[in-house]
């Protein structure tokens, strides 16, 4: 015990001797082990964001969304010649075969959105109309924060009534109750709001695109009512000249009897989908599967992150040899003299693979300390960032702005050992090089 | 007292023998027909050519010859760090003729007390540090190792300087630590290298006095030397040439 206490005060202090050069050799494993930790928090927290955001869509759901065909497809299609407003998309003839001929789909909601100019007074604000069914609450996960969702009652009666989303109320209604007033969505029409919503974190994107959907510009009314009121045609006026679309649903969203018969399900839908529509003017959406796929890219990442930190760790690792050998070059003499003394081979080895294993574990250590800091270090970082250079954050998708970098349990015990596990493999060679050497050899060594 | 005539014809390599006042003998180290030969550039180098040499308990013996005599290769298989190619060596009760590294060390840690030219201590140990390490890899350190130590130190009259490190002492002052460490474990002899070659001759003086007060009390002292002045401090001059005992005679008082 006193033997191997000894030996490592040994080794201590003939790290002392240089302290520069030990530290930069630490220097080179605490960096590997620092990077193991951040870069897997990075990943992690990155990546369980999306997998929440995907999440959130329901993996019991299937969402079909309408998605406008390229124009040389509408072309091709329109019937005849002159001024066309193009036609596409899912109808309420698709929602209804899809709600009622299939039979684990539990639950339909259809859903209709549009760009729209909300108004109150002089208060306007752009934002999604979207048309809807009182499920909608549920599967879109929204929570009321006044007042109550839309009613059945609202939806067969068609309803003016409104719900507004979060930013919607606060910017039509700076000071004032919106609960009972009465909104104007669009050109004509006035809405009396039966309630608010709460702000909810954007959904991964859906139906092809991949941008995050923002709830807080919504305003639901029911989808009965948007037909009466809007129609399905909607035009939408540019400089000089008018566009328009034919649209009658935006999406259905389905829910399913249980996960298992997601994928059969989706694979019906497809066919019946495929049999109705002349071109695909829509977009199968499976968050079960994007989930699965999520899973694997995170899986992916964290290896891939692991790989760059492992490599590192290996820099770190040829540094402690490369240091370890100049040492015992320099130290040959010191060799000399301790195996004249009674020094075995196995003692110096023991020796100069202290030192090397001294040296990672401090490196190890250090490392282990800094990346804990990984999460306040990174939130500072990026609000640094934010005041100095705000256009490059906005820059940024909306998953790394908001990064929150979560450590992996595993990654601190791992990340030590490795760097134990380097401190060793590299020291050996150098410390049985040490051993080796010629005892006449050695002492003569200038 | 006699010239010694060759080693005295025993198999046992150590134990009671007469010689020739009818006392006993005990020999601190035997050589029997000893040859070092080196492979060098594919030609064979002879460097001892068959040494017989006995050094009983208590002897004080000076090795002397010009360089390329053999004495540095006597001096190795002396101090343990070489094997022979044929003959026998035997120190105090251990036959270390075919010893391997491992039990060497063990000879080396328990056995001999090295002093060498350049003293050789270890830089970032202190005084009282260095003259441990033979205890250190004999596993045998403690406080009552310790207080040894500090008493050898105040023996070679370095008391006062426990703590320093060797860069911090005089060259006779780290040849007086050396000697020291050389006694720490109570060797079978001790084994000087050009003690005082890189010494003037006052501190050249004061190291000779300290290894005739030793020789004095006891110790057996194998001196390896080139210098007629220090080898006529000994009792005993073992001349080599061209790797062979030219002579061997006592030195009388």
């Amino acid at each position: 015990m006193l033997y191997a206490i000894q030996t490592l005060q040994l080794g201590v202090k003939s790290l002392f001797l240089h302290p520069l050069r030990s530290l930069l050799t630490v220097l080179g494993i605490f960096i590997g082990v620092a990077s193991v930790i951040w870069l897997l928090a990075i990943g992690e927290g990155i990546s369980r964001k999306a997998q929440a955001q995907i999440e959130s869509l329901g993996a019991d759901n299937i969402i079909v969304r309408s998605i406008k065909p390229p124009n040389e497809v509408l072309n091709q299609n329109s019937k005849g010649p002159g001024m066309q407003i193009p036609e596409y998309g899912l109808t309420r003839d698709d929602y209804a075969r899809l709600a009622e001929t299939i039979p684990t789909v539990v639950n339909a909601i259809p859903v209709r959105e549009i760009r729209e100019t909300f108004q109150k007074g002089r208060h306007k604000v752009d934002g999604r109309l979207v048309g809807c069914t009182p499920d909608y609450l549920d599967i879109a996960k929204l929570t009321m924060f006044e007042g109550r969702f839309l009613t059945e009652a609202d939806n067969t009666e068609a309803k003016d009534s409104c719900v507004l989303g979060e930013k919607v109320a606060e910017e039509l209604f700076p000071y004032e109750e919106p609960l009972g007033q009465l909104v104007r969505l669009g050109e004509n029409y006035q809405y009396r709001v039966v309630g608010i919503v709460s702000k909810r974190a954007p959904s991964a994107g859906i139906g092809g695109s991949f941008a995050a959907q923002d709830y807080s510009y919504d305003v639901y009314i029911p989808i009965n009512t948007l037909r009466a009121r809007v129609g399905d045609t909607v035009v939408i006026r540019r400089s000089g000249s008018f566009e328009g679309e034919t649209v009658q649903l935006s999406q259905i969203t389905l829910k399913v009897r249980s996960t298992d018969d997601v994928m059969e399900t989706s694979e019906l839908i497809k066919l019946m989908l495929e049999e109705h529509h002349k071109y695909e003017d829509y977009g199968v959406t499976i968050p079960l599967e994007l989930l699965e796929q999520a899973k694997t890219t995170r899986m992916m990442f964290n290896l891939f992150m692991g790989m760059i930190a492992g490599i590192s760790l290996i820099v770190g690792g040829i540094g402690i040899m490369n240091i370890m050998l100049a040492t015992v070059t320099e130290r040959t003499r010191e060799i000399g003299i301790r195996r004249a003394l009674g020094a075995k081979q196995g003692d110096i080895v023991r020796q100069f693979l202290i030192e090397t294993i001294v040296l990672s574990v401090v490196g190890g250590g250090l490392g282990v300390l800094v990346g804990l800091t990984c999460k306040p270090v990174t939130l500072f970082t990026m609000h640094l960032i934010r005041t100095v250079n705000p256009d490059l954050i906005n820059s940024l998708p909306a998953i790394v702005q908001e990064i929150q970098p979560i450590i992996v349990f595993w990654s601190i015990p791992l990340a030590f050992f490795i760097s134990v596990v380097i401190g060793v493999v590299f020291g050996l060679y150098p410390a049985i090089r040490a051993a080796k050497m010629d005892p006449i050899e050695a002492l003569r060594h200038e | 007292m006699e010239p010694t005539q060759g080693p005295p014809a025993v198999t046992r390599p150590h134990g009671p023998h007469a010689n020739g006042d009818g006392q006993t003998t005990r020999w601190a180290a035997r050589l029997d027909g000893v040859t070092r030969e080196y492979a060098l550039k594919g030609e064979t180098v002879r460097a001892l050519r068959g040494v017989d040499l006995a050094i009983p308990d208590g002897d004080y013996v000076a090795i002397m010859g010009a360089s390329g005599s053999g004495k540095s290769t006597l001096l190795n298989l002396l101090g343990c760090l070489d094997r022979p190619t044929h003959g026998h060596i035997f120190l105090g009760d251990d036959d270390v003729t075919q010893m391997d590294d491992w039990h060497l060390s063990e000879i080396r840690a328990g056995r001999i007390g090295f002093v060498f030219q350049s003293y050789n201590l270890i830089p970032q140990l202190t005084v009282i540090e260095n003259i441990e390490v033979p205890l250190f890899y004999q596993k045998n350190v403690g406080s009552k190792s310790r207080s040894r130590c500090i008493e050898l130190a105040k023996m070679v009259g370095l008391g006062n300087r426990l703590d320093h490190r060797p860069t911090q002492l005089s060259g006779g002052q780290q040849q007086r630590v050396a000697i020291a460490r050389s006694l720490v474990n109570d060797p079978y002899f001790i084994l000087a290298d050009e003690p005082t070659g890189n010494l003037d001759s006052v501190t050249t003086a004061e190291i000779l006095n300290l290894l005739d007060t030793l020789h004095s009390q006891g110790r057996t002292i194998i001196l390896v030397t080139h210098e007629d002045e220090v080898g006529q401090r000994s009792n005993r001059i073992v001349r080599l040439r061209d790797g062979l005992v030219e002579s061997d005679r006592r030195l009388k008082r």
